[in-house]
């Protein structure tokens, strides 16, 4: 750590340093740009992920806290906090779009909930809300008045524009860019498209049948998750996690847990340990076969999706059994999990362990030999490791790729690193190996499963927690693996019984970012393989 | 075997002499005879195409598909047909109206002009004429006209992209489908359906004409496949990408007569190859094999022909249920980089093999 603490305060003597659960470098804003260019190119900090930015508003002043890894040096990471410059009206900040390109999106959201302009960066239009929305709703002093953002009855106002903001003497000045030509033929893919796996809208141009550019345009279910949850306890804020990518509800749902109980000081039980993890991997299982399927409908083999949801649905039987739930659980809660297994647990994931070797034949025998998916797939859709990484494309995305970031391998939590199981890479980064890293995490996360099924230990699955939960004032960070990528939840406690802020970085929001790089140039047909071969879920990006 | 040209000319003869009617009026009510009966084929057989889709496909899909209305959920087409004849027509905004209610038209009129050289039976044809399966593939390319057109006046950038790739597929494939045909009428040595059907009493042309035949088999089958626009070739109508490609803006019974002629032109081109291929109405028959041919006169020729439509039906829609969908650049490669050369091979070859009848 010392090194990189060094390396820093050479590099911005004005640096002041705060160790947190991650070290925390806090920077003038005049000095962000050119610091944030050293972290990325200097071969000693090369970090090369940017994981969120998170915006703030500490009330006295606004700001961004940036969460960084580097790929390269052990997955390290790094917290840079920047006070933005200029009035309460109009804050900025520098963007590091030219550094990070997720940045260009993620700057974007933080424009959209803060007001933060940042300067230079090519495309700074709200994210989430309509393009009227009255105010910055994650201020503090934001007015909830519903007269001020009436529901519309009319269609929203739509924009060929967005806008670039730049620096002029030290006065902020507007610039009008187009987003499309006016002779450009623009299809609107979305919001309602069977292909867009939710309303997310792709506004394509086309040239003929080839793509030329697309702009993503999201927010329709954006539900304000983290305004909603500054105003509930931190067992109220749970079931969201839920909500948001609805195939890692159980991934996700434990990775909030941890990251309270991380902060409350709680001890929970080996048995629930083993239980989350049991049920994060059947939830992994469940959403690939889900992937297989939705992804086949979308190259036209409507079979191939009855074939993976047979297994999906004995999944769904086992947790309804223990959950009570198909979908959105709810189970893991602050303390362990919220009851104990059903009896017929262990006999029903070995029933499932048996089938699923056959499963996996059966889909390559159907699917993955087939010539027509090979044509489709293979060298479609090219994402390089050094993309993957600029782009923040995490998860089973991002190995296809080449970028060894599974979590659980490289920042274990839990149980896993007693476990024995393999971080399924892949070279080629096209479509065929976006399948078959799914295909062959599957097989893995088996092992996991038949390694505990025996083992699961004796014990109370729920800890006493307080009845009411307060976090000790501070900041946390945790990353939990989801089955889409890393989700990063950034919690801000004042000391209460609610968060002060809570950031939820989904692995989703730069899946869609990355959408328009590696369409470009491939056919409309390509637009849905990449898109379905990427897997995003439209609540997670929106939340 | 028993012919049907006793029937249609015992009509005939009623009418014209029992009825005492003169020669035109005859001729008149026997086209309105025909007209109707054809109507209510066309109607039976797109209803019966459903219902077998529908089930094939669920079987594939490891389920039972239609169950609840009437035995075997038999009775769920005709519910279908019901509710389709009762939806509302939805009027579009800046639309070219004429040519978007022309469109469905068309479509269904290539599909019915087919119908009328089909062999359906032995003297069961409506007309049998020196050119009639060049007849056959002039009408059947009408239908692209009635695609392009529903495409061009939805105003729908969707539409648009479907009926365009509807045109460049259906121009392309149409060359495979009249080159294989052409080989097979080298062989024949006619144009006539009449004609074709009877060369192949003694055997079917698939095994008469061995290799270059069993070549233009396999090239019509998939040919055929992308000219009904059927997955793996449904790039008009692709689902997950044009929502529902030319016809998204259709809606009633204008929809469902696009999805009438679909379900038509399987029958249609299942038709074509059966008689280009499997001898038509005519039963098989092996040389020298008396008693096995006698035995097989037996099965009434509508049967045969039927019957080999819905087989050739079955493997289409086999082909539909498993394949995913091929892309556009690569479909057309298909066609003029694989399947066009090998078809003017295959079509040399066949001359070679009847030059020096080396055919069975």
């Amino acid at each position: 750590m010392a090194t990189i603490q060094d390396k820093i305060a050479a590099l911005c003597p004005e640096a002041q340093f705060e160790q947190a659960d991650v070290l925390q470098v806090t920077v003038p804003e005049a000095k962000w740009h050119d610091l944030a260019v050293a972290l990325r190119h200097d071969a000693d900090l090369a970090f090369d992920y940017l994981i969120t930015i998170v915006g703030m508003d500490w009330q006295e002043s606004m700001g961004c806290i940036y969460y960084m890894m580097s790929t390269s040096r052990g997955n390290e990471t790094l917290a840079v906090k920047v006070i933005a410059a200029g009035t309460r009206k109009s804050p900025y900040l520098p963007s590091v779009f030219d550094v990070w390109a997720v940045a260009t999106l993620y700057e974007r959201e933080v424009y959209d909930f803060f007001g933060i302009i940042f300067v230079n960066n090519p495309d700074m239009r709200r994210l989430f809300l309509s393009i009227d929305w009255v105010g910055y709703p994650l201020r503090k002093d934001y007015d909830t008045d519903p007269k001020l953002n009436p529901i519309s009855t009319e269609s929203e106002r739509q924009s060929d524009f967005t806008d670039t903001w730049t620096l002029e003497k030290g006065k902020l000045v507007k610039n009008e860019v187009r987003v499309f030509q006016p002779e450009d033929f623009v299809v609107n893919i979305g919001p309602q498209h069977p292909s867009t796996h939710g309303v997310l809208r792709f506004r394509t141009c086309i040239d003929g049948e080839t793509i030329k550019k697309i702009d993503v345009y999201m927010g329709y279910i954006h539900r304000g998750i983290e305004k909603l949850m500054e105003g509930l306890t931190y067992p109220q804020c749970l079931p969201f996690l839920d909500r948001m990518d609805y195939f890692s509800a159980q991934n996700y749902h434990s990775g909030m847990c941890r990251l309270v109980e991380r902060a409350a000081g709680i001890k929970i039980s080996r048995r629930a340990e083993v239980i989350r993890v049991m049920m994060d991997e059947l939830s992994r299982i469940a959403s690939h076969c889900l992937f297989m399927g939705t992804f086949c409908m979308d190259l036209g083999a409507t079979s191939m999706l009855f074939y993976t949801l047979r297994v999906r649905e004995q999944i769904l039987d086992i947790m309804e059994k223990t959950c009570g739930a198909r979908m959105t659980f709810n189970y893991p809660c602050i303390g362990g999990v919220m009851q104990d297994l059903h009896p017929d647990f262990q006999k029903d994931v070995k029933a499932l362990l048996e089938i699923i070797p056959a499963n996996i034949k059966e889909y390559q025998k159907l699917f993955t030999g087939n010539v027509i998916a090979k044509e489709r797939m293979v060298g479609v859709g090219l994402l390089s490791k050094e993309d993957a990484i600029s782009y923040g494309v995490t998860g089973p995305s991002g190995r296809a790729s080449g970028w060894s970031c599974d979590l659980r391998k490289i920042r274990p939590y839990s149980i896993y690193p007693e476990l024995d199981f393999e971080e399924v890479l892949a070279t080629e980064g096209d479509s065929m190996a976006r399948f078959n890293v799914r295909l062959h995490e599957i097989e893995q996360s088996a092992k996991i499963l038949e390694q505990l099924v025996d083992n699961i230990p004796e014990g109370e699955y729920c800890v006493k927690v307080p009845k009411v939960i307060k976090l000790p004032a501070g900041h946390w960070f945790e990353m939990t693996e989801g089955c889409r990528g890393v989700l990063g939840i950034y919690l801000e406690s004042d000391g209460g019984t609610t968060p002060y802020r809570v950031k939820l970085a989904p692995p989703c929001l730069p899946l869609a970012g990355v959408v328009d790089h590696i369409t470009e140039g491939m056919k409309i047909a390509d637009l849905i393989t990449i898109g379905g071969s990427l897997d995003y879920i439209i609540p997670d990006m929106d939340r | 075997m028993f012919d049907f040209s006793v029937v249609t000319t015992w009509i005939n003869q009623f009418l014209l002499d029992t009825c005492g009617m003169p020669q035109w009026l005859t001729t008149t009510i026997e086209c309105v005879l025909i007209g109707v009966c054809l109507l209510l084929a066309y109607a039976l057989l797109a209803l019966f195409y459903i219902i077998y889709e529908r089930k094939i496909c669920a079987y594939i899909q490891c389920r039972v598909g239609p169950v609840r209305v009437g035995p075997w959920g038999l009775l769920q087409v005709f519910a279908d047909m019901f509710k389709i004849l009762i939806k509302e027509l939805i009027h579009l905004q800046n639309i070219d109206k004429f040519l978007f209610a022309l469109a469905p038209y068309l479509v269904i009129i290539a599909s019915m002009l087919a119908f009328a050289v089909l062999p359906w039976g032995n003297g069961l044809q409506i007309i049998d004429f020196n050119i009639g399966i060049f007849f056959l593939i002039a009408v059947s390319s009408i239908g692209v006209l009635g695609i392009l057109l529903a495409g061009w006046s939805s105003s729908n950038k969707f539409t648009l992209i479907g009926a365009m790739r509807s045109g460049a597929q259906m121009v392309s494939y149409e060359l495979s489908i009249g080159l294989s045909i052409l080989t097979m009428v080298c062989l024949a040595g006619t144009m006539s359906v009449g004609g074709i059907v009877s060369e192949q009493a003694d055997l079917w042309f698939i095994f008469k004409g061995h290799i270059p035949a069993v070549i233009a088999f396999i090239v019509y089958l998939i040919a055929a496949t992308a000219e009904t626009n059927r997955g793996p070739f449904d790039l008009p109508e692709a689902e997950s990408e044009l929502t529902a490609g030319y016809h998204t803006e259709y809606s009633g019974i204008h929809f469902g007569f696009f999805y009438l002629a679909e379900y038509l032109n399987l029958f249609i081109v299942s038709g074509v190859a059966s008689l280009m291929f499997l001898g038509g109405w005519m039963p098989l028959h092996i040389p020298g094999w008396e008693g096995f041919n006698h035995v097989m006169d037996y099965i009434p020729s509508i049967v045969w022909f039927l019957g080999k439509c819905f087989l050739l039906s079955y493997v289409i829609i086999w082909f539909k249920w498993t394949f995913p969908r091929i892309r556009i650049d690569n479909m057309l490669a298909l066609e003029w980089k694989y399947l066009l050369p090998i078809n003017l091979v295959n079509l040399v070859l066949m001359v070679l093999v009847i030059a020096f009848n080396l055919h069975f």
